[in-house]
């Protein structure tokens, strides 16, 4: 089914590629039909430099024990950096 | 022509390419096209692309269609997003918080506008999408008269709650119904969440409300997009079945 889940987060960072690091100003999420991974649907967050979209840009998909998984893991080590006043 | 029962004695080339038609607003557009070789006539078929975007499958779907003796067209609803991948172009599609139906329209007409004026054209054009492009076929089938058949593939969205109602899509396709310009088919896979067999349900009941002609197919062991080979929902035996469908059914409305 076509989900129509999706979401944008505007952020500060860079990712890495293989022709380099680039800045990236937005993550794009969604959870909707898959294109690589073999799950019907799939969890895609794509890491978009605004400046330079077509160009740049990192994408990944996850299916959705991952991308639980991946939260969890991700709230661990923000939670962690918090608590001792990282941010 | 049913699937594989062509004469070997035949020629059944094809002319298969990326052109521009003039869309929604006059917008110049990209649109993949195959056309059988031969003088004709030869009736129509505008392919209205899924979700996942004007990719592949879809170019694929519409040599198909030429192979089977329809001039087709399907035009990238998409093309104003910029170009790239697919699934690229797709997720800034997502990003902009999809299309608007009325602009589908226009493309889909534009397409069929531009089937009727070849040389080699009936006069009669179909319409057929899977996903959000069977949503989309009864959209436009129930705004223009344009069309002499709508396939709706599991098209997911016809039946809407209020609250999913915005700019971009005002109206749920199922109240449209009474608009509806031309036969129906429509095939489902019994698994599928969106549509829900329940949805399928309402839709067939609207369509046979207003005294529409239609015709359903639903498959059991099937969910959302069993045609696609690709993907793990591919379902052999129902896909087989549903393509015989969807050419006997175009057969009828557009011969």
């Amino acid at each position: 089914m076509c989900t129509n889940i999706a979401t944008n987060v505007l952020l500060t960072g860079s990712a890495r590629m293989a022709t380099g690091w680039t800045k990236i100003g937005e993550a794009r999420m969604s959870f909707d039909h898959a294109t690589h991974i073999w799950v019907d649907h799939a969890l895609r967050i794509n890491f978009v430099d605004l400046s330079d979209e077509s160009a740049s840009h990192v994408a990944v998909e996850l299916d959705l024990v991952s991308g639980r998984a991946l939260l969890r893991g991700l709230a661990e080590v923000l939670d962690a950096a918090e608590a001792t006043d990282l941010g | 022509m049913a699937w594989n029962s062509f004469n070997t004695a035949g020629s059944d080339g094809m002319t298969a390419s990326v052109i521009t038609i003039p869309g929604a607003n006059g917008d110049q557009i990209h649109a993949y096209t195959a056309r059988p070789e031969g003088k004709g006539p030869f009736p129509g078929v505008v392919l209205v692309h899924h979700m996942p975007g004007w990719d592949e499958i879809y170019r694929e779907f519409t040599r198909r269609f030429a192979q089977h003796g329809y001039n087709a067209v399907c035009p990238d609803l998409y093309c104003r997003l910029g170009h790239g991948r697919p699934d690229e172009v797709t997720e800034k599609m997502r990003a902009a918080g999809g299309i608007a139906d009325q602009q589908v329209v226009d493309d889909c007409v534009a397409a069929a506008t531009f089937l009727k004026a070849l040389p080699t054209s009936s006069g009669k054009v179909g319409i057929i999408g899977t996903c959000s492009g069977g949503r989309h076929a009864m959209v436009v089938g129930s705004k223009s008269k344009e069309f002499s058949a709508i396939g709706d593939l599991w098209g997911g969205g016809v039946v809407m709650q209020t609250s999913d109602l915005n700019p971009k899509r005002p109206v749920a396709p199922i109240d449209m119904t009474k608009d509806v310009n031309a036969p129906v088919l429509g095939i489902f896979g019994n698994d599928d969440k969106s549509p829900t067999p329940e949805q399928v349900n309402q839709h067939e009941a609207e369509l046979k409300k207003h005294g529409k002609t239609y015709e359903f197919h639903r498959y059991d062991g099937a969910g959302h997009g069993f045609f696609y080979y690709h993907r793990p929902a591919y379902r052999a035996e129902a896909a087989t079945d549903g393509w015989e469908k969807v050419f006997a059914f175009f057969a009828k409305h557009l011969s």
